[in-house]
């Protein structure tokens, strides 16, 4: 019962959308991109995707700076 | 390092000390053929553009709003004699300095929401070298979507120092992200030249990666 993001093991939540998860790992950079198990998630899909048991997910953040 | 003028005197002489005559024709006539665009010439694009002036590409596409500051030449491609200037005049200045062959097409404005692919139609590749998320974020979601078939290089992550090693590049699809996941952001850590430049570099010589291809 866990995901790993980012490559860091977290607990997984059962019904936990991608918006909920970027909230609960404190992600507040404008986010570029989610992968979940390699696959890109539109923007568009954050509140509507559940994060599956088990799936590696990958954020790429925006940072600051130039 | 070997200087351009080395680059030249071997090259005149015939001599295959430094390369392979047939390669160095090859990709000096490819790159002569390619244009580059860059969102921002401050750290990130002023160096970029340098690095590919450098390599004698044919074209640069230059967009920037700003004018040099004493605080940015800590990092950015600019010289105390230049502050005042805008940023696109000045580093246009410093390529002719360089390469008088490269074409150099300046853009002084602010790339605003709604119109930011506009300058880039026509270049083979842009460059995304601006410093605030948001408006890092913004521009890649339009080139992506206004220019579906352009290759974006963009930057996430240069503030700080050291940790060279962490920086590595993201492809997803036909964005390529120069990442460094951990590094923080501008607000709360500060820009040097040695991670700006090396970031900035990484840029252009990705750009050049999707300009020549494998070439061996």
């Amino acid at each position: 019962m866990s995901i790993e993001v980012n490559s860091r093991k977290i607990d997984w939540v059962k019904n936990e959308t991608i918006k909920h998860l970027l909230r609960r790992m404190k992600y507040t950079f404008p986010l570029v991109v989610v992968k979940i198990n390699n696959q890109v998630i539109p923007r568009s899909d954050f509140s509507n995707v559940i994060v599956p048991d088990n799936s590696k997910i990958d954020v790429i953040h925006m940072i600051s700076g130039g | 390092m070997i200087s351009i003028e080395l680059i030249k005197a071997g090259y005149k002489k015939g001599n295959a000390i430094y390369m392979n005559r047939a390669k160095f024709d090859r990709i000096r006539k490819k790159l002569r053929n390619a244009s580059v665009g860059i969102a921002g010439v401050g750290g990130l694009g002023s160096n970029a553009a340098v690095a590919l002036a450098r390599t004698g590409i044919g074209r640069l596409v230059l967009v920037d709003f700003d004018k040099v500051e004493e605080s940015n030449l800590d990092r950015q491609y600019y010289f105390l004699d230049q502050i005042g200037k805008t940023k696109v005049d000045a580093i246009k200045e410093n390529i002719s300095r360089i390469d008088s062959n490269v074409k150099v097409e300046n853009y002084n404005l602010k790339l605003k929401k709604g119109s930011m692919s506009e300058a880039f139609k026509d270049v083979d590749i842009v460059i995304e070298a601006l410093d605030n998320a948001t408006t890092k974020t913004e521009f890649i979601e339009e080139i992506l979507s206004n220019l579906p078939e352009k290759p974006v290089v963009a930057a996430s992550g240069v503030t700080g120092y050291g940790h060279s090693d962490r920086i590595i590049t993201k492809r997803l699809g036909k964005l390529y992200m120069c990442y460094d996941e951990h590094a923080l952001s501008s607000e709360d850590d500060i820009l040097m030249a040695p991670r700006v430049c090396l970031i900035a570099n990484w840029e252009a010589n990705l750009a050049l990666e999707i300009i020549l291809g494998e070439d061996k």
